[in-house]
């Protein structure tokens, strides 16, 4: 006889699953908002920051601290979504494996 | 004053929505000699992709196969798939023409169009493919009365694709004069045609081959041409940078923010709308159902970041690369405008867009450039033929098998509906493409992402997430916020008074794009209304959440992989 959907939620491996899933989840969804927001907000009141992102990234160069935190962005969304997919394939399918073992 | 500036960045964000066509059509693309070289490559790419139909229709029999290719295609494949969707023809020409033009702005869209993908895979995901079969309704309709909600989502899907398509067809004739020298209404009808073959012989196995082939293609091409650019400045960033600047009219303005974005409010709403529209766009969603598992789901957006943040990396250097290379070089320029005095820059021939296919004749000759365009070519026909395919899944599992049929709609039957709607959606679609030719429907891509955001996104996510949501709530909800950004986008500058022609400052809503309202609406109506919702209905609706949270979760009982 298989457990039935409460059965399954009371097991204490099936609550450990979903919080950590739900705060390492959400962290991230926070994060990625943040900084994708905060570089918009950047662009949107650049010229109260006295140009903040035209700033030379170094004396005499051409390249700009815009560049760099743009390319920043990109680099973040990447690397967001590789700790993410490390942490889920190490940890949550095997506490799965184990729920849906114990479920039958 | 802020009202001037609401203007600017409305226009703006018209372009952004798809900033290749919006110049492709409104610069009256002129006919182009007729490139042998890219209708050849072309050509080859078409065979290619015909051959790989004929082997996907003899694996095409059951419904599994069509809609998601029997859940065979592995995370790394279905991420190659998904970047293929998003790496249009707008997104490469579009980008590296608008770097092209005002340098760093280029990259504030890069961005946008980014972020969502981490939020996909954080948030949506593994759930999605744990409840999922074939269409995005089916997660949304999880545990609520069937048809309500599925007529809600077909209604979501069908309008996003809609827009998208009229789009990406009116976008595909003008390229095509462009680039090949074509007429445009073959253009349209060749796309039409071979999109039509497409899907209905091939379903979802030969859409998500020819989406793989095309996006190893442009990723190849945009990586030679990205590694030439530096080359030529032994590679050193800085100092392609510092070519740049000297050359470039703007100098130094092309290293920091421009004019496109300046009123936070709309910067922050069209974010909204570039953020969640990803997510909720049918075509997309419908991808995470062709791989086995939550695993192979999670692992496919994590390909499919990596190869778009690249894709949007190229595209910046290529950007960079044009101004240097091809804004300095009279061969790619209208000798008349610079007779008139205008900058090589405002001089390019057929338009910003041509900046990046004139790179490559820069870097790689006639042949080289025949390639790109044909890859850009290809990208159309591979968008389309996704977009097709997710409109007709909604007809026929949706409307047709369970709210006509109330599910019992025998598979076969299924199929069949399936293939018609495709035929009648590749017609329309080739109608409307020419119908529209004159017409700047660049906003169009910027309506399907507001919709997506404000009707499927939120409607599919507090049904994952809310226990307390019900029927009436999600159908109240979805509806509103499809109305609400319908009524946003017609009503802003952009389409109020930049197409439809009415005075400047008459637009109801001086904001660029809806989302960040349409989305609030959305969110408030299905928790409202699902608050208020005393029905025997609601009460069976909050009551399913347990089992569909369990399978969500774990997959316990979620559609596998079907045999091979």
């Amino acid at each position: 006889m298989a457990a039935s959907a409460i059965d399954i939620e009371r097991n204490p491996k099936f609550q450990q699953l979903v919080a950590a899933r739900k705060s390492l989840g959400w962290t991230l969804s926070i994060v990625m908002l943040a900084i994708y927001f905060g570089f918009i907000l950047l662009v949107a009141f650049n010229k109260d920051l006295g140009n903040f992102l035209g700033w030379p990234l170094y004396s005499g160069a051409v390249a700009t601290v815009g560049i760099v935190i743009g390319l920043f962005v990109i680099v973040s969304a990447f690397v967001l979504t590789g700790i993410y997919v490390v942490k889920a394939n190490k940890r949550y399918d095997e506490l799965t494996r184990q729920i849906v073992e114990e479920s039958r | 004053m802020t009202r001037i500036k609401t203007l600017v960045s409305g226009a703006a964000l018209a372009a952004l929505a798809s900033p290749a066509f919006a110049d492709a059509i409104a610069g009256g693309a002129q006919k182009q000699a007729t490139n042998w070289s890219a209708i050849i490559m072309f050509g080859i790419f078409v065979v290619l992709t015909l051959g790989i139909t004929y082997w996907a229709a003899k694996r095409t029999r059951s419904a599994a196969q069509f809609y998601t290719a029997g859940g065979g295609i592995t995370g790394f494949q279905n991420g190659l798939a998904i970047a293929g969707d998003y790496m249009s023809a707008a997104s490469f020409l579009g980008i590296s023409g608008l770097v092209y033009l005002s340098g760093f702005d280029g990259l504030i869209y890069s961005v946008g169009w980014l972020v969502g993908w981490p939020i996909v895979t954080f948030l949506i995901a593994e759930p999605l493919r744990n409840l999922g079969k074939f269409t995005f309704a089916d997660v949304a309709s999880f545990r609520f009365k069937q048809a309500p909600i599925r007529v809600m989502a077909a209604c979501g899907t069908l309008v996003t694709v809609a827009f998208y398509l009229i789009a990406q067809m009116v976008g595909a004739g003008s390229l095509i004069k462009l680039l090949f020298g074509l007429d445009y209404a073959y253009a349209v009808v060749i796309v039409g045609v071979l999109m039509i073959v497409y899907v209905t012989f091939g379903g979802m196995v030969a859409t998500t081959w020819v989406q793989i082939i095309k996006a190893c293609l442009l990723l190849a091409g945009a990586t030679f041409m990205a590694i030439m650019v530096l080359a030529t400045f032994g590679f050193s960033p800085e100092a392609l940078f510092a070519k740049a600047v000297e050359v470039h009219p703007k100098h130094l303005a092309i290293m920091q923010p421009g004019t496109l974005i300046n009123s936070p409010l709309s910067a922050i709403s069209l974010g909204l709308a570039l953020m969640f529209g990803t997510a909720g766009l049918p075509h997309i969603l419908m991808r995470f159902f062709t791989v086995a598992d939550a695993k192979a789901a999670r692992k496919s957006v994590f390909y499919a970041t990596g190869f778009i943040g690249y894709f949007y990396i190229l595209t910046f250097i290529i950007g960079f690369g044009a101004i240097v290379l091809v804004s300095t070089n009279p061969e790619f320029l209208n000798a008349d405008l610079i007779a008139k005095g205008k900058s090589g820059i405002e001089a390019i021939k057929g338009g910003n867009n041509m900046a990046a296919i004139d790179l490559a004749g820069a870097v790689g000759g006639n042949i080289f450039l025949g390639f790109i365009s044909a890859v850009a070519f290809a990208t159309i026909l591979a968008v389309v033929s996704g977009l097709t395919l997710a409109g007709a899944s909604a007809i026929s599992h949706d409307l047709y098998a369970t709210v006509i049929k109330r599910g019992q709609a025998n598979e076969q039957d299924e199929i069949r509906v399936s293939k018609i709607a495709t035929i009648v959606l590749g017609v329309i679609a080739v109608v409307l493409g020419i119908v529209f030719e004159k017409q700047n429907v660049a906003f169009m891509v910027g309506l399907a992402f507001s919709i997506a955001a404000s009707c499927n996104f939120p409607v599919l996510l507090m049904s994952m997430m809310w226990r307390g949501m019900t029927t009436r709530g999600a159908v109240y909800g979805g509806f509103l916020g499809l109305m609400s950004a319908l009524v946003g986008v017609i009503f802003s500058p952009a389409v109020w008074e930049a197409t439809l022609g009415n005075p400047k400052g008459s637009a109801l809503f001086q904001i660029s794009n809806p989302a960040l309202f349409s989305m609030s609406i959305a969110f408030l109506g299905i928790y409202i209304v699902s608050k208020l919702d005393r029905s025997k209905r609601a009460q069976r609706d909050r009551e399913g959440f347990d089992a569909q949270y369990v399978r969500s979760q774990t997959g316990i009982g979620a559609s596998g992989a079907s045999a091979h």
